[in-house]
């Protein structure tokens, strides 16, 4: 009998999935093992074409990384989705945008505008890239931009999302036996819509450092200070995205000093992240005089990107009105 | 009959760049395109975050060297706040950056550059990868390669904090430090690292430099660009990869220009093509000619042969040994020679290793005074380290608060894009001669004047180094599809 088929791909994103994922080093065999991959550009040779011309349905499992940004992502997105059964949104561009869907604050003309005119941009004539360009040989094409960057479910059902950027090697490893192990009739797979390879609580419940009650007068810049390496970082005044952020990690950055930023995404339960995170730095903040509250939020000099930093595009915001408009 | 041939790495759909020929009516080479798909606007949507997260943020430009993002950005956050790192700070810093240079390193020359020496241009493409190099000089050297990776991404982890995507340097320095535990095992790991790099030249030396054909190609003529040369030194001239000035040589050797960061304005342009999202970076000193070589077009390459050149040597023992045997060999400096560059990035895999046991055995390392508080207004900056893909420049303004007002970024690659578009017209023209069948030849030979640069565009879109697929269609002058040529794709 022919092994199931496996295949991974990126859209909009960095690569750090893929290098997340060959970091399970022997756990790979395992894959290889239990898999036929069929399509996966960094690991093997891409395929592209076999895998239009294979049956809906005859990938098992496609892990898909990265963000929709333009009509490519999209076509692929669509041609994946028909040819696998179990579609996976693996990383935090696929689940909830990442970083990248920081551009959704932004018209895409003025994302355009600002990396064609910065301070070393040589651009007299404001040149901008053109999706189709004529040149004296002929016309040349390059992808068109969409207004906003959406998850791969804003464009396509999803079975299963792994959050993460990336997800941990050791939370990948564990979705890899839990599939082999339904493959071998020895598990069931979990209901469809649901989070892999993750926690059900938060980033604080994983964390080591000591916690009292807390209680800030302001919120502090981790640069500007010298962190207790024990205690609790949001006790200490700096902006932990941990209360709001889903575990998974082992809270890996506040294990190392730094604060967490989110790349989990939303914890367990929780409908829009930033909302959750307002709610949580709220709760900390000991004052009841409005003026002063209003001081100690001015300590957050970023509150947009603080509560939205990876989770804008999956968020019920999704993007500013101007990022919107721009698709008009 | 005119000609158009459409080289599309993996496919066009995928958003991995495209290259377009045409040729004219005599059939020869008119012109070449090489397109880039994508852009993410990092420069954009850092505006309006606090500076400190900027090594957390542009991190998420590459997976593959967010260590480089990392540490340009971390420069670039300390320039702003007028802030002196303190030597631990600087040192800790740099020992990631090392033991991160050398599993990159290996990495492309192993699994991409590799199989086109060990295994022979001429090998079968399925033969043609890591696999194929694994089975032919053993099992052995594959569990050393992978060894090499993992060892490099633990000391990437225990100081930065994770594998992909470190999270522990802020304006000032960082938010830890590391155990005298902890420093043994890196020294330990360390010194493993050099034997390896040292095995790994001795592989390289007896295979390559011992086969006359393998030293004839990297000789000849079709990889070989008359450009200027760029990366960072010391205060001795010597390459280094974290800190220092940008030094550029021209075609002749002789420094044009050395410059600190904050000077990269002054010396750096980049070039706008309504036909791709790539910007294509040039000396603005000498100005943009086109994508042409010599003294008087401002094309350079950043790459670690470029890198080499640039300098002049290396500040380790065993890798100076190394550098001068390859310039040596090769007749001098510069070394135009692209394919120079596999030889090039080992000796590099080399220093780097060494420079990993040097910083981990100073007595300094494991001080707790790893961080110091700025105490200055935040007002603008500029970092720059050497990635392994080409020098790396970051560039933020922020308001008083500390939060970005401006970004300006110039990454790896982006500095090779002209040389590589170069590189690929002349491997074209060299293959697609009047009457000539454009045939396998031509792929093999446009994939390796794109492998001596190890382009990644993940920073400027996503691709990962790895194999090059390639797909070249040959079309008529009315479009329509004349042949089909495949290497990595069915």
């Amino acid at each position: 009998m022919s092994k199931p088929k496996f295949a991974m791909y990126w859209a909009a994103s960095c690569g750090g999935c893929e290098i997340a994922v060959l970091n399970i080093h022997e756990k790979i065999l395992d894959v290889d093992a239990n898999f036929e991959v069929v399509f996966w550009p960094v690991a093997m040779d891409a395929k592209y074409k076999d895998v239009e011309a294979m049956e809906d349905g005859s990938i098992l499992l496609t892990l898909f990384n990265g963000g929709i940004r333009n009509d490519e992502n999209e076509h692929i997105a669509k041609l994946l989705r028909k040819k696998s059964q179990i579609l996976v949104a693996f990383g935090s561009c696929a689940c909830e945008g990442c970083i990248p869907g920081l551009a959704n604050f932004s018209p895409i003309q003025q994302v355009v505008d600002t990396a064609f005119s910065t301070v070393s941009t040589d651009n007299p004539e404001n040149v901008r890239p053109q999706p189709s360009y004529d040149m004296p040989e002929g016309t040349i094409h390059i992808p068109t931009l969409y207004p906003v960057l959406r998850t791969l479910d804003q464009v396509v059902d999803v079975d299963y999302y792994m959050p993460g950027c990336p997800p941990e090697s050791h939370q990948i490893a564990a979705v890899i036996d839990l599939v082999i192990q339904v493959l071998q009739g020895k598990a069931q797979l979990p209901p469809k819509g649901s989070v892999i390879g993750a926690g059900g609580s938060t980033v604080c419940d994983e964390c080591k450092r000591k916690r009292n009650e807390k209680t800030i007068k302001e919120f502090g810049r981790i640069q500007l200070m010298h962190a207790d390496p024990e205690l609790c970082l949001l006790e200490q005044g700096i902006p932990c995205n941990g209360p709001a952020t889903r575990s998974g990690c082992n809270a890996r950055c506040p294990s190392a000093g730094a604060q967490c930023i989110g790349c989990y995404g939303p914890a367990e339960g929780v409908v829009d992240y930033g909302a959750r995170l307002v709610s949580a730095f709220a709760s900390v903040i000991d004052s009841n005089d409005p003026a002063e509250i209003d001081r100690i939020l001015d300590g957050l000099v970023d509150p947009a990107g603080q509560f939205y930093r990876f989770n804008l595009a999956g968020s019920l915001l999704r993007a500013a009105k101007p990022a919107w408009k721009s698709g008009d | 009959m005119t000609q158009r041939i459409t080289i599309d790495p993996i496919t066009r759909l995928e958003g991995h760049g495209k290259i377009e020929i045409f040729l004219n009516d005599e059939g020869e080479v008119a012109n070449t395109y090489f397109q880039i798909p994508e852009l993410r606007g990092f420069e954009r949507f850092v505006v309006g975050r606090p500076v400190e997260e900027m090594p957390l943020l542009t991190n998420r430009i590459c997976g593959v060297c967010p260590e480089a993002h990392h540490m340009a950005a971390a420069k670039a956050v300390d320039a702003v706040y007028h802030v002196e790192v303190p030597r631990t700070g600087k040192m800790l810093r740099e020992l990631l950056y090392s033991a991160f240079y050398c599993t990159d390193h290996t990495t492309h020359f192993y699994a991409l550059a590799g199989p086109d020496f060990v295994m022979g241009p001429d090998a079968p493409v399925a033969e043609r990868n890591i696999l194929g190099v694994i089975h032919k000089v053993g099992l052995e050297i594959g569990g050393k390669v992978i060894q090499m990776r993992k060892y490099g991404h633990t000391v990437v982890e225990m100081i930065g904090g994770r594998k992909v995507h470190p999270c522990t340097s802020i304006p000032g320095g960082l938010t830890k430090g590391i155990t005298e535990e902890q420093r043994k095992e890196i020294e330990e790991m360390g010194r493993w690292a050099i034997e390896f790099a040292q095995f790994s030249l001795k592989l390289f030396s007896d295979i390559v430099l011992g086969n006359k054909t393998y030293l004839d190609l990297i000789l000849g003529d079709i990889y070989t660009h008359q450009t200027y040369y760029m990366g960072l030194v010391d205060e001795n001239n010597h390459v280094n990869f974290y800190d220092g000035k940008v030094r550029v040589v021209g075609p002749d050797g002789k420094e044009l220009v050395k410059y600190a960061p904050h000077e990269y304005t002054e010396n750096v342009a980049e070039h706008v093509e309504p036909w791709t999202y790539l910007k294509f970076p040039y000396l603005k000193k000498v100005g943009w000619k086109g994508f042409v070589d010599g003294p008087d077009s401002g094309v350079y390459c950043a790459t670690p042969l470029s890198r080499l050149n640039a300098a002049d040597g290396m500040a380790t023992p065993r890798a100076q040994e190394e550098y001068e045997k390859m310039y040596k060999t090769l007749g001098g400096k510069p070394v135009h020679q692209r394919l120079a560059t596999h030889w090039a990035r080992l000796i590099e895999l080399l220093y780097a290793a060494e420079r990993w046991v040097e910083l981990a055995t100073d007595p300094e390392i494991t001080s707790p005074n790893y961080h110091t508080i700025p105490t200055e207004k935040p007002t603008e900056g500029v970092g720059i380290v050497e990635a392994p893909r080409g020098t790396l420049t970051h560039h933020y303004w922020t308001d008083e608060r500390g939060v970005v007002t401006k970004a300006n970024l110039i990454v790896g690659t982006t500095n090779n894009y002209a040389p590589i578009t170069m590189s690929i017209q002349k491997a074209a023209k060299s293959l697609i001669k009047k009457g000539t069948v454009i045939n396998e030849g031509l792929l093999n030979m446009v994939e390796m004047a794109f492998r001596a640069y190890d382009p990644c565009f993940g920073c400027a879109t996503h691709s990962l180094p790895g194999q090059m697929p390639l797909e070249v269609t040959i079309r008529n002058a009315q479009g329509e599809i004349v042949d089909v040529l495949k290497q990595f794709v069915d």
